[in-house]
């Protein structure tokens, strides 16, 4: 039995630069997703639109765990045998990818209809509309939602441990098995939480501050 | 010839009728202007007219263009036609340059630096020159108005569409917006507006035309309209002064 030195410190900062990656990762493909959908979700296709309504339902329907057990168990069973690390991945970026589009979503149509009009009256295509004039206004809206959402991306990162990947909270478990001393080492775990997601949350208020003042629409 | 021409037009919002076969024909040059009360059906018209609204029937020809919704012929009608609305709408997270240059740079291959040339002749045509760098809203509702009257300019329109500019300018804001548009009118420029300001239809309007209850009720050249209308709803409409 070790006691709870400056080794398992630092073994549980390294894990928490594993929560920091993973967060990193499923929020690249996690945006990419979401953008995607968040489009089609206000396309003119009834097609499209339904199949990224139907996505966003699902997911946000159903516990991310059990995306993970499904990325993780399921392809096994399947017969392909996927690292823990990348089932983490798909499984958050998916989870992301729901979430985010519907918080995109929102930001496109909280972008004044008269944009549409105006910028259609001057013969712009809809690809254009969107990268010229609708998406500069919408980035603007959704940055606080967005950074917000990003507090519950880290923490909720903590459930990829159940398929043996170690992160923040899986090394606290295992640094916790070796030491049994729980109150301090999940006081240091929760506190290394704190410090990674209190800074975003405070972003996130203050650009809720600063992008609402000055917006004259 | 006429540069538009609208042929027994019917426009349904569901079950609502809102145009009950409007036909119209505006001659290039001309300035007409659209009365009538609220609800007759003045903005749909106008609005079909760029294709911002589908018809059900009838036919609308403007510079050439029949109007149909399919997206491509809808960009090439819209080339040719400016629409200025009550509340401005413009971009604002652009500039005021970057306002009036984006069009005729994405949609006409115009270069930047022509861009720009043509930033400033409009820009001073509508007398704000100054306002290049400004951001929308650091400018008073008159002078966004005027800068959305000058970006519909940048794309060479064959005819300018305006719906109700001056009406949601305070009282001493409305002048120097009439003002640009008087000056177009003046330069040949064929424009169809709907107002308000009724001292404005009849002196600078050729054509005024009554809109009730989704027709064209009574139309004429202005001052004979103004001076003697022949329908009770006209009368009705004039002596009661209505904003
Ligand atoms: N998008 C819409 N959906 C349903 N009804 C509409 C819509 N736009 C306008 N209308 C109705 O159409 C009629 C004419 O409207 P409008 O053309 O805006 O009149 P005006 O410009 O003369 O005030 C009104 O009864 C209005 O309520
Ligand atoms: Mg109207």
């Amino acid at each position: 039995m070790s006691t709870f030195g400056w080794p398992e410190f630092l073994f549980l900062l390294r894990s928490a630069g594993w929560s920091i990656v993973l967060t990193v990762i499923a929020l690249a493909f996690g945006a990419v997703g979401g953008g995607a959908f968040a489009i089609m979700r206000l396309a003119n296709n009834a097609v499209l639109r339904t199949i990224a309504a139907i996505y966003i339902l699902v997911i946000q329907s159903i516990p991310v765990l059990m995306i993970l057990f499904m990325a993780y168990y399921g392809l096994s069973i399947a017969g392909v045998e996927i690292p823990p690390l990348l089932a983490a991945s798909v499984s958050l970026s998916i989870y992301v990818s729901a979430y985010l589009a519907e918080i995109w979503r929102g930001s496109i149509q909280a972008v004044p209809p008269q944009q549409w009009e105006a910028s259609a009256s001057l013969a712009l295509t809809r690809p254009q509309q969107y990268r010229y004039i609708i998406l500069p206004q919408a980035l603007r809206i959704s940055l606080p939602p967005t950074v917000g959402f990003l507090v519950q991306l880290v923490k909720n990162t903590s459930i990829v441990s159940v398929v043996g990947f170690v992160e923040l909270s899986r090394a606290g478990q295992l640094v916790n098995n070796a030491t049994f001393r729980p109150f301090e080492v999940f006081m240091v775990v929760a506190a290394i939480y704190f410090a990674i997601c209190f800074p975003l949350s405070r972003l996130s208020r203050y650009l809720e501050r600063v992008l609402h003042v000055g917006r004259s629409h | 010839m006429s540069v538009v021409a609208i042929d027994q037009v019917h426009k349904r919002y569901g079950a609502l009728e809102v145009l009950k076969g409007v036909s119209l024909s505006v001659e290039t040059g001309q300035v007409v202007a659209i009365i009538g009360r609220s609800g007759s059906g003045k903005s749909t018209m106008l609005r079909c007219i760029n294709g911002l609204e589908a018809f059900q029937s009838g036919s609308i020809t403007v510079a050439g263009h029949d109007v149909q919704q399919e997206p491509t012929k809808l960009r090439e009608l819209r080339k040719d036609v400016g629409i200025v609305f009550q509340s401005y709408n413009l971009f604002p997270h652009l500039t005021v340059s970057q306002n009036i240059t984006l069009s005729p740079r994405i949609t006409q291959g115009v270069k930047a630096a022509d861009a720009e040339v043509i930033a400033r002749r409009v820009l001073s045509q509508v007398g704000l020159l100054e306002k290049f760098d400004a951001y929308p809203d650091m400018l008073s509702g008159g002078q966004q108005q005027r800068v959305a009257i000058a970006r519909s300019l940048a794309m060479r329109p064959k005819v300018m569409l305006f719906d109700e500019v001056t009406s949601a300018l305070d009282p001493e804001l409305t002048g120097e917006v009439l003002l640009v548009m008087e000056q177009l009118a003046k330069e040949g420029m064929t424009m169809l507006l709907v107002t308000h300001e009724m001292s404005f239809a009849r002196s600078v309007a050729d054509l005024t035309v009554f809109m009730h209850q989704g027709k064209i009720w009574e139309a004429g050249p202005s001052k004979e309209l103004f001076e003697y209308p022949k329908t009770a709803e006209l009368q009705a409409f004039l002596s009661s002064g209505v904003k």
